[in-house]
């Protein structure tokens, strides 16, 4: 098992590689280089000058890759046009809400998904199964943010049975250990302000949650299926195992393989989505932060981003990977 | 379960001798003896024709006529392609003429809704709704279709490259594709929509970088679909005899692997082109989409209606049904042509 992971772990160092040359070679081809996305368009061509000396732009290109890739492991990616600040400090102070909208996305994906998909494919055929995989289908061809917008005027502007913007309610008092409203709440025993953070978290949530969703449905549904039809389901059920361990030891522990390998696929969309439900819902995440970098074309931002997503992405795969073996033991052998 | 229907078709033929006996059972006897030899020819000819390439197509078409997913989404593409198609000619008014200017004012919430001369309305500048919609969807296609052929293109010269060389290539072949495969997976850790972001940054928002940016996020996954085809491919009797018979390599892969291999990507195409429709919108919601006014789409007359949703919200409600039913048509039959060419799907 360590070996496993040892291995899949060197694995991922060429994968990251390529991507930094490719990030690289992106910042050296924006339009005019980086000297011009940097600085506002009036600058003088002296100052022009002087950024390009300062950040070595005359260095031969290997000797830049280095200084870039060292900035990179060192955490610097360099400062925000429109706020002034460190892209990391930007992004460290936004992700736990990120985290948090991302995290209650994916339970009420996997919460509703699974089950739902269970039983739509127990039940194939029936009227169950048909608004299930009609829903689904519906659900991966709705823009995310006109879902967002939807919910956001109906359920909050119109009949405000929810907040329509940010975390928390002005004004309310909390206090702050993590960045993470819910979890800090319960560990401080304010749960008005788990609450109110609940309330806040329903409608992007849900929102955000679509998309997986919908993914996850049809994909339990078309395992179960597959699954239900094989040899081993056939014969734990001659043994006379009993009808609900043959569901859980069998049928689900196998069904949900694929499944859990499209959670962690899923994980790129669900940053996407939070680019667009986040801006909708004025959510003080890095997905309105990007939204915003994308209007004024604040590149370090944007690099910035495309590098955290790309090894965010990387390391739940390997994660994905790292449960996989341990639901299927055939994985390890190999 | 599901063994009862084929073991009332076993039950049937037993019964066939005892009515035979009959007085005038001769020629049902012999009728029923046309009919076995019958069902027996169909079912070899079905079996020969299931070797064939076209036989695979025929009947998966066969399967699709019956399913009524197949249907509802190809008339749903019927009619969209056709609107797309003729679409100067079914707009009734200029697409971009704010004819009726005078009788809108958005900043004191006052619009035209559906009318004898404007079936859907006036838009927020008082254009004629219905023609921006008709107009709009000439431009969603050309969008869907050019970003699916980008994403097919380039995925399928990097996949089929990768593939044919891991298939007979050998040492070196299992390197390229290995090389090869590492881009593609690179590739894959973007998000679509950050991949889209960035060609966006680099060209500038035009209706190009909406379909170069959503065509380019689609390469990675036709890339690997054409790949893993193809690996399934090469290990067959009929590549093996091929290569027996001392078939060039390249002959090999583009005229006995690559056309049985397509299968699956095409399927994938149609179901690109709805994505394609829905990541355009999406683009278009950031402010990377289509900036000209002269060319209405659905995507950029959705991003704009957001600002009247609680003043307006028939502006957002035309557009994303349109995009909504559009998507949900590609889906539809994208689903149902892989269900029909999946041999583990069929009942």
């Amino acid at each position: 098992m360590l070996r496993f992971i040892v291995r899949r772990l060197l694995q991922l160092i060429p994968t990251l590689g390529g991507l930094s040359i490719l990030l690289f070679v992106w910042l050296q081809r924006l339009p005019g280089g980086p000297e011009y996305a940097l600085l506002p368009d009036d600058a003088t061509p002296e100052q022009r000058a002087e950024l390009r000396e300062s950040l070595g732009l005359d260095e031969p290109v290997t000797v830049r890759y280095l200084a870039f890739l060292r900035r990179i492991l060192e955490g610097d990616l360099g400062t925000s046009l429109a706020t002034g600040r460190p892209v990391t400090e930007e992004f460290l102070t936004r992700f736990p809400a990120t985290f948090e909208l991302s995290v209650t996305a994916m339970l009420i994906a996997v919460a509703v998904g699974v089950p739902l998909g269970y039983l739509a494919a127990r039940r194939r055929g029936t009227a169950l199964d048909f608004m299930a995989v009609g829903g689904s289908l519906l659900g991966i061809c709705t823009p995310v943010f006109f879902l967002a917008f939807i919910l956001k005027v109906v359920l909050a502007e119109q009949l405000g049975w929810f907040p329509s913007a940010f975390r928390l309610s002005p004004g309310l008092a909390r206090t702050d250990l993590s960045g993470l409203v819910i979890l800090d709440g319960l560990r401080t025993g304010e749960l008005d302000v788990v609450w109110d953070g609940l309330l806040h978290l329903a409608l992007p949530g849900v929102a955000l949650a679509s998309i997986p969703l919908a993914v996850i449905v049809r994909m339990t549904r078309a395992s179960v299926l597959e699954v239900v039809g094989e040899d081993y389901v056939r014969t734990a059920n001659a043994k006379g195992l009993h009808r609900n361990t043959v569901r859980t030891r069998h049928v689900l522990r196998n069904a949900l393989l694929p499944v859990v390998t499209s959670v962690g696929l899923l994980t790129g969309a669900l940053f996407s989505g939070a680019v667009l439900t986040e801006s909708v819902f004025a959510f003080p995440g890095i997905g309105s932060f990007i939204y915003e970098a994308t209007q004024t074309r604040d590149y370090p931002v944007l690099t910035g981003f495309i590098l955290l997503i790309a090894t965010m992405y990387v390391i739940i795969n390997l994660l994905v990977d790292i449960s996989y073996s341990l639901l299927d033991p055939r994985v390890r052998a190999q | 379960m599901p063994t009862t229907p084929s073991s009332q078709n076993r039950s049937e033929p037993p019964k066939a001798p005892e009515t035979a006996d009959t007085a005038d059972g001769r020629a049902p006897l012999l009728g029923r003896k046309a009919a076995r030899v019958d069902r027996l020819a169909e079912l070899m000819g079905g079996r020969e024709e299931g070797g064939h390439g076209a036989g695979v197509w025929r009947t998966a078409l066969d399967r699709m006529r019956r399913s009524p997913m197949a249907i509802t989404g190809a008339v749903i593409v019927a009619v969209f392609i056709v609107v797309a198609l003729f679409a100067p000619l079914i707009a009734p008014y200029d697409p971009v003429a704010q004819t009726w200017g005078a009788e809108v004012f958005p900043n004191r919430s006052v619009f035209v809704g559906p009318r004898a001369e404007n079936w859907l309305g006036l838009d927020n500048l008082g254009r004629d709704q219905f023609s921006r919609m008709v107009i709009g969807a000439r431009q969603t296609l050309l969008v869907g279709v050019v970003a699916t052929l980008v994403g097919f293109g380039v995925g399928a010269l990097l996949g089929g490259a990768a593939g044919a060389s891991a298939v007979l290539g050998g040492r070196w072949g299992l390197r390229v594709d290995n090389a090869v495969m590492r881009v593609i997976d690179m590739m894959l850790a973007l998000p679509t929509l950050l991949l889209a972001v960035t060609v966006a940054a680099l060209v500038g928002p035009s209706l190009t970088t909406v379909m170069i940016a959503v065509g380019v996020a689609q390469v990675p996954i036709f890339a690997r679909l054409l790949r893993g085809a193809m690996l399934s491919q090469g290990s067959r009797d009929y590549v093996l005899a091929a290569r027996a018979l001392g078939v060039r390599k390249r002959k090999i892969a583009l005229v006995h692997i690559l056309p049985n291999s397509l299968g699956p990507v095409i399927v994938q195409s149609t179901l690109t082109l709805a994505t394609a429709i829905i990541d355009a919108a999406a683009l278009s919601y950031l402010g990377l989409g289509n900036p000209d006014p002269a060319f209405p789409e659905w995507g950029t007359m959705l991003a704009d209606a957001q600002r009247f949703l609680s003043s307006a919200p028939q502006f957002a409600v035309y557009p994303a049904l349109a995009i909504i039913v559009t998507a949900l048509g590609f889906t539809l039959l994208g689903e149902a042509m892989r269900e029909a060419l999946d041999p583990k799907l069929r009942k």
